[in-house]
């Protein structure tokens, strides 16, 4: 499903952030990406949707390898990642529906359809009563849950997380997390960049921890590692 | 495209510009004053253009005949005249008559001349058009080497240098107004990066559910042509009312040779059309412009 083969990559400023990367994942797999700031958590996670592409080496993705992807390749291939911010990336004056509604909206699907699926994510994320609030007049976890649901709505193969509870208080943290493990109960593929200590070590899920560009730790029901 | 996408495109595009509230204003202010201008100079410049083709027109070669010649002499000199290729017309005009339109020409003044009716000085004489104005000189040289003729006139000096004066006045006036134009497109282009700019976190997510760039466009496209319009209307108005005005009030009150304007009705309404398409133009030109940076994956 995702597969990096000796990935290199180095930003035009000189800064290399990821120095001979390779790994394998799986489909259905439920991925911890951990490791201290700087350490190209970040760049690791951006490969996988092809926000940036490597400088040397191989990324496979859903089967494509997304250096020779075209430009006007690239919104299909993104159809079939959902992505999650730590700050939600939400549109201020959109309500909750018309947020996730967008996200099919652009890939041109019916109303019909749009109506159906906003309706079941929502139900999945327990927002279903909220529907019409504004995102300022939500709580952070029922924010994060609105971009989650936006994330999931199409369906996508996989979902990619960048510190989805960094904004979060722990209690909210968890709610988020049980979100992510339904989707993944699913079969959809997760993988999440997380400082949370505490989470990584209740779930015992793969982790991936990189240090300094490189992946110095991979284990299968591995544990967070570091002093929060 | 689905005909439900163009309309949601379309819908986008007009909430953007209500949605964005000044930058609007500014967008269209600048659209506004620029196409006020381009629309002054058009007016001028197809004005100054329409006088120059009527002297222009009015350019005459006027053939005086010899006293001395004879009926005959001055038939003959006549078919010869219209043997010249580029000539449109000859008109025969008696002495009589150049007598009676010299008075006439002359207005109030002209009494006195009345005096030669008598005893009449001038000459018969032919008058000349020619196909082209620019063969004038041409002509009269070919006529000066006839029989019988007393003198050729044709204002040489300032037959030459009127068309000169034309040429430049077209080449200046068009250098002005595609000057214009790209200041027009710099500046709708300029505004629409600034909406864009605010709305670059909406780009953003749109890129990352994976819209196509085309579909992220349409309402950029959509709303550059729209305050293109829009900041046409003002333009519109101000030539048609200030035309009007020129036209029908002002013009007639005050008499100046060769003062001729194009008639209000098509002109104006022509010039209208023409700044509505341009306002459209610079719109959708300065949203591709300002997009186009925006939309590299």
């Amino acid at each position: 499903m995702i597969k990096m083969e000796n990935v290199f990559k180095k930003y035009p400023n000189g800064v290399t952030a990821l120095n001979g990367v390779s790994i394998h994942i799986e489909k259905g797999e439920f991925v911890y990406v951990v490791g201290p700031s700087g350490a190209g958590k970040s760049t690791f996670i951006k490969m996988i949707y092809r926000e940036v592409k490597p400088t040397t080496g191989l990324v496979e993705v859903n089967g494509a390898n997304t250096s020779e992807l075209k430009d006007k390749e690239v919104p299909f291939f993104r159809r079939r990642i959902g992505v999650v911010f730590q700050d939600f990336k939400l549109l201020s004056k959109l309500t909750v529906y018309e947020n996730i509604a967008f996200a099919l909206e652009v890939i041109e699907e019916s109303p019909r359809n749009i109506r159906k699926r906003v309706m079941e994510v929502l139900e999945l994320v327990d927002l279903k009563n909220k529907a019409r609030f504004l995102p300022n007049e939500l709580s952070g976890g029922e924010q994060q849950r609105v971009s989650i649901a936006r994330a999931i709505v199409n369906r996508p193969d996989i979902v990619i997380a960048d510190e989805p509870t960094g904004n979060l208080d722990p209690d909210t943290s968890w709610e988020i997390m049980r979100v992510f493990e339904e989707i993944n109960e699913r079969g959809t593929t997760i993988i999440m960049a997380t400082h949370s200590k505490e989470i990584v070590n209740k779930m015992k899920r793969r982790v991936i921890a990189i240090e300094s560009g490189m992946i110095v730790r991979d284990e299968s029901r591995g544990e967070y590692g570091y002093e929060n | 495209m689905k005909i439900r996408t163009l309309k949601r495109h379309l819908r986008e595009g007009v909430k953007n510009i209500f949605r964005n509230g000044w930058m609007t204003v500014a967008s269209i202010g600048s659209v506004t004053v620029t196409l006020l201008l381009v629309a002054a100079f058009l007016v001028i410049i197809l004005n100054l253009n329409h006088m120059a083709e009527k002297v222009e027109e009015d350019v005459i070669v006027k053939v005086l005949i010899d006293v001395a010649a004879s009926d005959d002499d001055i038939k003959t000199l006549g078919d010869e005249i219209k043997k010249i290729n580029q000539i449109e017309s000859v008109v025969f005009s008696s002495k009589d008559e150049e007598l009676d339109s010299l008075i006439k020409g002359m207005g109030k003044e002209g009494k006195s001349w009345e005096l030669f009716e008598q005893d009449n000085p001038l000459n018969h004489a032919y008058i000349i058009k020619a196909k082209e104005p620019k063969d004038t000189a041409v002509i009269a040289e070919k006529i000066r080497g006839f029989d019988h003729i007393y003198r050729v006139n044709y204002g040489k000096e300032v037959v030459s240098q009127l068309f000169e004066f034309n040429k430049n006045a077209r080449i200046v006036g068009i250098i002005l107004i595609v000057g214009l134009v790209f200041t027009a497109i710099f500046l709708i282009s300029n505004t629409i990066k600034l909406t864009i700019m605010a709305r670059s976190t909406e780009i953003g997510i749109m890129k990352l559910v994976g819209a196509t760039n085309g579909f992220i466009r349409w309402p950029f496209f959509i709303e550059g042509m729209l305050l293109g319009m829009i900041g046409s209307i003002i333009p519109i108005a101000a030539l048609l009312a200030g035309y009007y005005y020129i036209v029908e009030k002002l013009v007639i009150s005050v008499q100046i040779p060769f003062f001729e304007l194009l008639p209000f009705y098509p002109f104006a309404w022509q010039i209208s059309l023409v700044i509505f398409l341009i306002g459209a133009l610079i719109g959708v030109w300065g949203s591709i412009m300002s997009v186009r940076r925006f939309l590299k994956v």
